[in-house]
């Protein structure tokens, strides 16, 4: 269903304003999200940063805009924004043909996602840290912004977001499961379309800023939707569809770094569950005391597992396999199957500590400084975990419909590499009893 | 440039203007007082300045975990400081000087530590001349060990030291009491007929005597806030905190002489009977009052009043007699 039939929403969409105002709403709500964690009380659960990000903003991308919008999340992002308003010189203004910093192009080895691979892993070794102390989390979100402005001056396009983000990997990754997509309606068209405007830009708009063609466009991974090939198409050739879930993952990747990031959400959902919700203190004590010797081992063991264990047993299992692909190939084809589970890892994992924390939200929001304020009468609201009778049924349907997901994902890309999916969906089935046992 | 461009600038600009002046200023302009554990900073600030007869408000939040707020020496109830809430106080003085306020929840090891004082200025209406303390005009040795050469065999019972004591020609006045430890009594009844069990029980009665219901409540109450978490409920010096001061002096002490110098670390055992009978309640006043002793022991001074320190003194003989129809 063609979404973008719809006169309202396509004008809205090719409108600059109605996405202008909420990228200043975004962008004021982020910066407020540095200042209170640098400056708000250093109690995290009444701090605005810690609260709105780590539990507000994680429930809305992980459970609804991830799931059902792709990369929603990165259509409204405000991380990028001054970074790209400098680099182009203007916020609504046609684009300039001359470019305003150094617009280099990135280099071919850093074009792929590993990176954003390095980066997420980054911040899960110190997670324990960052999720409950306001002014890291601060920092981090400053260093983000400030980053984004520092690839914007000397890269062409929105390299931070292509690149580097911590998130938008794994965003782009589980986009491709998403009910949601941009893509051409009429492939001809973009054929014979001369100066592909949609990748360089006119005078209607900017050409992608996710340095994709969007002529070429197959899946969901790396376009961030943000409505600038709508703009730009003299032939009105673009359409925002909406689809079956998990439609992207008829064409598995081939691409290692692609197949790592899945291994790396997959086992990082699983290792958070053990530290985070499980009940051992020596483990919580060993993510939290960062620079220790216990920390030195569980980053150690965090990285063995992402790295070594998970890869290494997935690889044996397909090792049996009879196929005339390389295995490298294989490798990355059958991990596609990882990718609807390692979602509902992630939505499972997430609705534990988003229940149990949301009422964190509204005391929050009448005082995100702690500071005293009462701007909504809800400040004193006590902490009280929701919907906990739920909790396990929920977190159980999620994985066990993530098991299945993942199996008849198996079996689709088992078929593409003419293999056996037995070895992974036994593999999915070992991995939900683990996250189901961790979880229960 | 276009009208579009400019006002969407002014509006991007407003907004990150907003997003960081607001907080900013708000923040700046809250005058809160940080409360965080010894070790991180204590109070913050920890000097206020006050003037009689003018109410002050004070606005307490806490960084990191419960922490409580009382001033010395002030009739008021403790109030409690919540981590990331604010809590509201109002105090009024009625006569000049410095006040001490301090923690009143076992917030960590160091928590006797977090300490602030209130420099409260203006004229005095009625100025009251300094007394001193039994302790100093006694002239007592507080850090002079104190241990008795014997101690009873049973523990020392008021209920038979009062049918004991009808005949005895002993001082009961609370003077005697408070400058005499338990031994100096127990001594001093040498001559008499009894036997040591039996002049032990006189001492315990001489003891209860000098005491009151309400007095012995006060001082378990008293114990039971301050005390408790270092000297334990039952005063045996295992209280919470005992095990990691005990490791805290290992550690400092590495330097200093020898064992002697580490067990000073430990909090006072008030039920061994050695050294609970060999002090005065004089000689505990001094310790509470002053602290120190080469331990964490917190001086107490500017904090209890006279009377509550009295108070304490008696609660502490609870912990070796045995008193009759009155709080153990």
């Amino acid at each position: 269903m063609e979404l973008t039939r719809l006169p309202r929403l396509k004008s809205a969409l090719k409108s600059r304003y109605p996405q202008l105002a909420v990228f200043i709403v975004m962008l004021v709500g982020y910066i407020f999200a540095i200042l209170a964690g640098l400056i708000g009380t250093p109690v995290g659960s009444h701090n605005f940063s810690i609260v709105f990000v780590w539990i507000a903003w994680w429930a809305i991308l992980i459970l609804v805009a991830v799931p059902f919008f792709g990369r929603g999340w990165c259509a409204v992002c405000p991380i990028p924004l001054p970074g790209e308003w400098l680099q182009r010189g203007a916020i609504l203004a046609p684009p300039n043909k001359k470019p305003k910093w150094l617009n280099l192009r990135v280099p071919k080895m850093f074009r792929n996602i590993w990176l954003q691979n390095i980066s997420f892993l980054l911040l899960a070794l110190f997670s324990s840290v960052l999720l409950t102390t306001p002014n890291i989390t601060g920092i981090v979100l400053a260093v983000m912004l400030f980053a984004a402005i520092g690839l914007s001056a000397i890269f062409e396009r929105r390299a931070f977001c292509r690149y580097l983000c911590p998130v938008g990997g794994f965003i782009g990754l589980y986009s491709q499961t998403a009910p949601i997509e941009l893509r051409i309606k009429d492939r001809q068209v973009c054929a014979k379309c001369v100066g592909k405007p949609c990748y360089n830009g006119n005078e209607n708009g900017y050409g992608c800023p996710w340095d994709v063609f969007p002529g070429g466009l197959a899946k969901n991974t790396y376009c961030g939707l943000c409505m600038e090939c709508i703009r730009t198409c003299p032939h009105d050739n673009i359409a925002i569809n909406l689809r079956p879930f998990s439609a992207d993952l008829a064409k598995p990747s081939t691409r290692l770094d692609e197949a790592f990031k899945a291994f790396i959400m997959f086992g990082s959902a699983m290792i958070y569950a053990a530290v985070l919700l499980g009940s051992s203190g020596t483990l919580k004590d060993a993510a939290y005391n960062v620079g220790s010797a216990a920390w030195l081992v569980y980053a150690v063991v965090f990285l063995a597992i992402i790295f070594g264990v998970l890869p290494g047993l997935f690889t044996l299992g397909i090792l049996r396999t009879k196929s005339n692909l390389p295995l490298k190939q294989r490798f990355a084809q059958l991990s596609t199957a990882l990718i609807p589970l390692g979602l509902m890892f992630w939505v499972a994992f997430s609705l534990s500590f988003v229940l149990t924390n949301a009422s964190y939200i509204i005391a929050a929001l009448s005082d995100p400084l702690g500071l005293g304020w009462n701007l909504f009468g809800t400040a004193n609201v006590a902490w009280q975990p929701m919907l906990t009778s739920i909790l396990a049924p929920a977190q159980t349907l999620a994985l066990v419909a993530g098991l299945v997901w993942s199996a008849r994902t198996a079996q689709m890309s088992a078929k593409g590499a003419g293999v056996s999916a037995s070895p992974v969906i036994v593999y999915c089935f070992v991995a939900t009893s683990i996250m189901l046992w961790l979880l229960l | 440039m276009k009208r579009s461009e400019l006002i969407s600038r002014v509006f991007v600009i407003v907004g990150m203007i907003l997003a960081v002046g607001a907080p900013l200023y708000f923040w700046k302009n809250t005058p809160l007082i940080h409360a965080r554990m010894a070790d991180d900073g204590g109070w913050s600030p920890d000097v206020i300045q006050a003037e009689v007869g003018k109410p002050l408000h004070l606005t307490f939040t806490s960084d990191d975990v419960v922490h409580g707020f009382a001033v010395g020496q002030m009739d008021m109830q403790s109030v409690d400081i919540l981590p990331g809430k604010v809590t509201d106080v109002t105090l009024n003085f009625d006569k000049p000087g410095i006040y001490t306020f301090y923690c009143t929840r076992w917030c960590g090891l160091n928590h006797w530590r977090m300490r602030g004082r209130i420099e409260v200025s203006g004229a005095s209406t009625d100025p009251e001349p300094a007394s001193v303390p039994l302790y100093v005009s006694l002239g007592l040795n507080l850090d002079a060990p104190h241990d008795v050469p014997t101690i009873p065999s049973r523990s020392p019972s008021a209920i038979r030291g009062e049918r004991l004591t009808t005949n005895l020609p002993i001082e009961q006045s609370a003077n005697y009491y408070r400058s005499h430890s338990p031994y100096q009594v127990f001594d001093a009844l040498k001559s008499t007929s009894l036997t040591e069990q039996q002049r032990w029980d006189v001492v315990a009665y001489l003891w209860q005597s000098n005491t009151t219901e309400e007095s012995l409540a006060n001082g378990k109450q008293l114990y039971a806030q301050n005390c408790a978490a270092c000297h334990g409920e039952n005063g045996a010096g295992d209280g919470v905190f005992a095990d990691d001061l005990a490791r805290a002096g290992e550690a400092s002490m590495q330097t200093m002489s020898g064992a002697d110098a580490m067990s000073m670390q430990k909090p006072a055992d008030f039920t061994n009977p050695t050294r609970m009978l060999g002090a005065s309640p004089a000689l505990l006043q001094g310790k509470i009052l002053r602290g120190g002793m080469g331990t964490g022991m917190p001086m107490w001074g500017s904090i209890f009043t006279e009377e509550q320190i009295w108070d304490l003194t008696t609660y502490l003989y609870s912990f070796q007699f045995q008193y009759q129809g009155v709080i153990q």
